[in-house]
């Protein structure tokens, strides 16, 4: 099955080890990984902050890269989402809906089209979900707990799969981690009183690591853990997939 | 004016009653969680009452005269105000006949967002709002901070000092037993005296000519039977079709507000009694303008049950006033754009977009979305600062184009790692309180070409 | 142009494209193998009590019994319509007790309607420190839905659904039963 790599900017600039987890993984359960190499950013920086109308370039570019392949894949709820919901193209406007409709976060790929039933991995921690808002309650890779439907994790059930893992979750289970793109700079008093809350309730689980789809979460985590001093971690669900036995 | 950022940082400066805020209104938000499990048909409900809302948006000036038709053959007194303005002068012209001074409203956040006390105030009229927590924050002179939980901002002895001041209970008892007594008490007296209530619309009922109003306390009822005038205020989204579609509403309302099945009463006004004038007035004030935008026409469905409120991250940690508005919370910042956008600019900001809110919201608006696209309309039609904007066209610079990227991320990590303070100071929001993530030598493409590109 | 027209008019410019109503089946509501039981269930947690009762007497005794040490009572059941209906806020301000019949009742919710012909007085039920409200047990039914099937909303010039004694949370989200309306409501079911 040939996959075009999609790395989000940050996670290429200053988590590489996230894109190399998600690549091995990919080659690992057999894929034909292609990484377009001019790729940059999907727009979403922007976007979010009501500048979509600068995002032209990002969308041309994205539709440069990304127009060949059945299935794209990205490490990242959020990222994938903005492309799923956003990416337009005036010149190209059915290349670009192809792409629209070929985009996958990563766990759902694993498990709704690999199908993924086992993995030989290890990572005998314990470890603490976070569900990242966007991969949740936009792509749905797992049930919210706003609505009455049917309990189901797609991060979860893989995480199950890795020897010696233990599983926690939160008290509330997926209330936002309080990143939210620029939030996280404009409106820096909340958006760090969102992070310190839900450290504690991590804390509380006593993990050694947390994890979710979504670095961007995952980064805003740490800068609070190591301002705390804290011995927990964060680490993107692709590394613990990827862990050897 | 000060902004939603500027104004969360103050309430989040004091972190222990921040967590009490949050954590009292997360409770709420759990009883809304617990009793929307207990119905099976909940996503089915919501669904219906969405859908039943859309249609009747698409058909709303006809189920407005419809009501008005209705309503005036059951003598009911219906008055259209285009705006504010024109609602407060109706309401006062009303009044002005009965030659009253003072008169006693329950809870109706047209109210708030028409400025009426304050109006009426100025033409010698004293509004007793009857509402407990209205009453509380009324003595306190704010507004509501919520709005069904217009006090949930306030301690029990916060109340027990106000009621110490104006009713003269025992300074330092905070029972809210003996609390509510003495409002009971006391308000008791004024609707008895009363002979001008104004109480707010829940749901107006086409079909019937009637509408509803859903209480817990009675004390909208208490005023009505007891006046000689009875003034019902409503925006005009509030009507529906048919009374059958209260079944469903009714259903809906108070399980998203409080976790309650339904609240104490449910109060179905039809005709006046006898000797008694009731008056309906139907209010616009920027309701239509919203009504032809098409991305954000979905916000007029809104039952304005406060399950957004209670479950927003943001809103909880930051409190009413920091969003400056009558209608706070997720809904209000979807609402409030439309009727002054420089003054609102702020409030499609004041979120992460987390989603959380369009997935409790009974009528299925699609709040989170609209906020993105607030976002948009904002950075045309408000005043943004120069500042941004240019900072958001480098941005788009430096990320649509590989070489400018790849060199920009090159060297903005070699100056994260060999010059730091640039990034570690006081300038930089990001490190106040979060350490800065690793700046690695090789990012991943840098990685790739060296190992796997063949 | 008046408010009115000016309204009407921006509101038939700006709707949006039509679209239909929904069908709400009823069929797809909550149901429950004793709607009795679970009408009792809700009453309690919302702060009402309740007696059942077999017959008429029984009724009577019971109506004996609860305003045994009452100073004023108002029974609509066997009073004269006209001093209650012509009744003043004065008047019926010390309304300890009053009592009336429900029309349906609900189990999902507790509630009870009560139309207007029933008060007598629409400020009784509101006024009075107790509630007493008269059900059939075969008045009682599921849900909201079932209820608006069963009610005729239009038949009234005012009615409403009575779910317990009045409350409030405003105070620091404590529960006091007993806000402006009654402070206890007492549900008296007379058996099929």
């Amino acid at each position: 099955m040939k996959v075009g790599l999609f790395i989000p900017c940050y996670i290429d600039q200053f988590y590489p080890q996230v894109g190399i987890a998600t690549l091995q993984l990919l080659e690992k359960l057999g894929c034909t990984v292609h990484f377009p190499m001019q790729q940059t950013c999907c727009g979403q920086p922007m976007a979010n902050s009501g500048f979509a109308k600068y995002t032209k370039g990002c969308d041309k570019n994205f539709v440069n890269n990304f127009s060949d392949y059945e299935y794209i894949v990205g490490p990242s709820g959020s990222c994938v989402l903005h492309v799923k919901e956003h990416l337009h193209s005036e010149d190209n406007p059915q290349l670009a809906k192809h792409i629209r409709e070929s985009v996958y976060e990563l766990t759902e790929f694993l498990t709704d089209v690999l199908k993924v039933s086992s993995l030989d991995a290890s990572f005998p921690y314990k470890v603490g979900m976070h569900n990242s808002c966007h991969g949740q309650r936009g792509l749905h890779v797992s049930s919210m707990s706003e609505t009455v439907t049917p309990a189901f994790s797609k991060p979860g059930q893989l995480l199950q799969m890795v020897k010696g893992l233990q599983l926690s979750y939160p008290q509330r289970v997926d209330e936002c981690c309080g990143f939210g793109g620029t939030f996280c700079v404009f409106e820096e008093a909340v958006s760090v009183k969102m992070g310190k809350d839900r450290i504690k309730e991590h804390a509380a689980n006593q993990v050694d690591y947390i994890t979710g789809g979504d670095v961007s979460c995952l980064m805003h985590l740490e800068g609070i853990l190591k301002r705390q001093g804290s011995k927990s971690k964060t680490i993107h669900i692709a590394e613990i997939l990827n862990s050897q036995v | 004016m000060k902004d939603h950022a500027s104004l969360a940082k103050q309430f989040i400066k004091n972190e222990a009653r921040t967590d009490w805020h949050d954590e009292t209104l997360w409770f709420v938000r759990q009883k809304r969680d617990k009793a929307a499990h207990g119905l099976p048909e909940w996503e089915q409900l919501r669904t219906w009452a969405s859908e039943i809302k859309d249609h009747t948006l698409s058909h709303l000036d006809d189920y407005l005269l419809e009501f008005e038709k209705n309503a005036t053959a059951n003598g009911i007194v219906v008055h259209w105000a285009s705006d504010a303005a024109a609602h407060n002068k109706i309401i006062h012209d009303i009044i002005k006949q009965e030659g009253i001074t003072r008169l006693v409203k329950s809870k109706s956040m047209l109210t708030e967002e028409c400025h009426l006390n304050e109006y009426l105030q100025q033409q010698g009229i004293e509004v007793v709002d009857t509402d407990l927590g209205e009453r509380i924050v009324q003595f306190r002179k704010e507004p509501p901070s919520h709005i069904v939980l217009p006090a949930i901002h306030l301690k029990k002895q916060d109340v027990s000092d106000t009621f110490h001041e104006h009713l003269q209970t025992e300074k330092g008892n905070n029972d809210p037993q003996y609390l509510t007594h003495a409002a009971r008490l006391h308000l008791r007296e004024k609707f008895i005296e009363s002979s001008v209530a104004i109480t707010g619309v829940n749901f107006a009922v086409a079909e019937t000519g009637g509408f509803v109003v859903c209480t817990n306390e009675g004390n909208a009822d208490m005023g009505a039977h007891a006046a000689r005038v009875h003034i019902a205020c409503m925006g005009f989204e509030k009507i529906i079709p048919k009374a059958k579609h209260l079944g469903v509403f009714l259903r809906l309302l108070a399980r998203s507000a409080t976790g309650q099945p339904v609240t104490t009463y449910s109060s179905h006004f039809n005709k006046p009694r006898a000797g008694q004038a009731l008056h309906v007035v139907i209010v616009d004030n920027g309701r239509s303008r919203q009504l032809g935008r098409e991305d954000f026409r979905n916000s007029l469905k809104c039952i304005r049950c406060a399950a957004c409120f209670n479950t927003c991250p943001v809103y909880r940690r930051s409190g009413g006033y920091s969003y400056h508005t009558a209608v706070a919370g997720p809904i209000g910042s979807i609402l409030n754009p439309n009727l002054d956008i420089k003054a609102y600019s702020d409030l499609p900001f004041a979120s992460t977009l987390c989603g959380s809110c369009s997935n409790v919201c009974p009528v299925k608006i699609d709040i989170h979305q609209q906020l993105w696209k607030w976002r948009q309309v904002v950075t045309e039609e408000a005043n943004v600062p120069v500042s941004k904007k240019i900072g958001m066209r480098l941005m788009a610079w430096v990320l649509d184009c590989n070489v400018n990227y790849k060199v920009a991320g090159k060297v903005g990590r070699w100056m994260m790692r060999n010059l730091p303070f640039l990034v570690k100071n006081k300038l930089n929001p990001w490190y106040h309180q979060r350490e800065m993530p690793e700046a690695p030598k090789q990012s991943f493409k840098e990685w790739y070409i060296k190992n796997k590109k063949a | 142009m008046s408010g009115r027209e000016a309204i009407l008019n921006t509101i038939k410019a700006n709707k949006p494209v039509a679209t239909a109503l929904p069908f709400i089946d009823i069929t797809a509501a909550i149901t429950y193998d004793d709607v009795l039981q679970q009408y009792k269930t809700v009453l309690q947690n919302i702060g009402g009590s309740c007696q059942e009762l077999n017959n008429e007497a029984e009724l009577q005794e019971a109506l004996q019994s609860i305003t045994a040490s009452a100073t004023k009572v108002v029974n609509v059941l066997s009073a004269t319509p006209e001093t209650i209906a012509t009744a003043d806020a004065v008047a019926l301000e010390a309304t300890d007790i009053a009592i009336m019949r429900g029309v349906v009742a609900v189990a999902e919710n507790a509630a009870i309607w009560v139309p207007e012909e029933q008060m007598l007085n629409r400020l009784l039920p509101f006024i009075c420190q107790q509630l007493v409200l008269v059900i059939n047990e075969n008045d009682i039914v599921p849900t909201m839905h079932h209820a608006y099937e069963k009610i005729d909303v239009m038949g009234t010039g005012f009615g409403a659904f009575i779910a317990g004694p009045s409350k409030t949370a405003d105070i620091e989200q404590s529960l006091v039963i007993g806000a402006h309306g009654p402070v206890g409501l007492q549900v008296l079911i007379v058996k099929k």
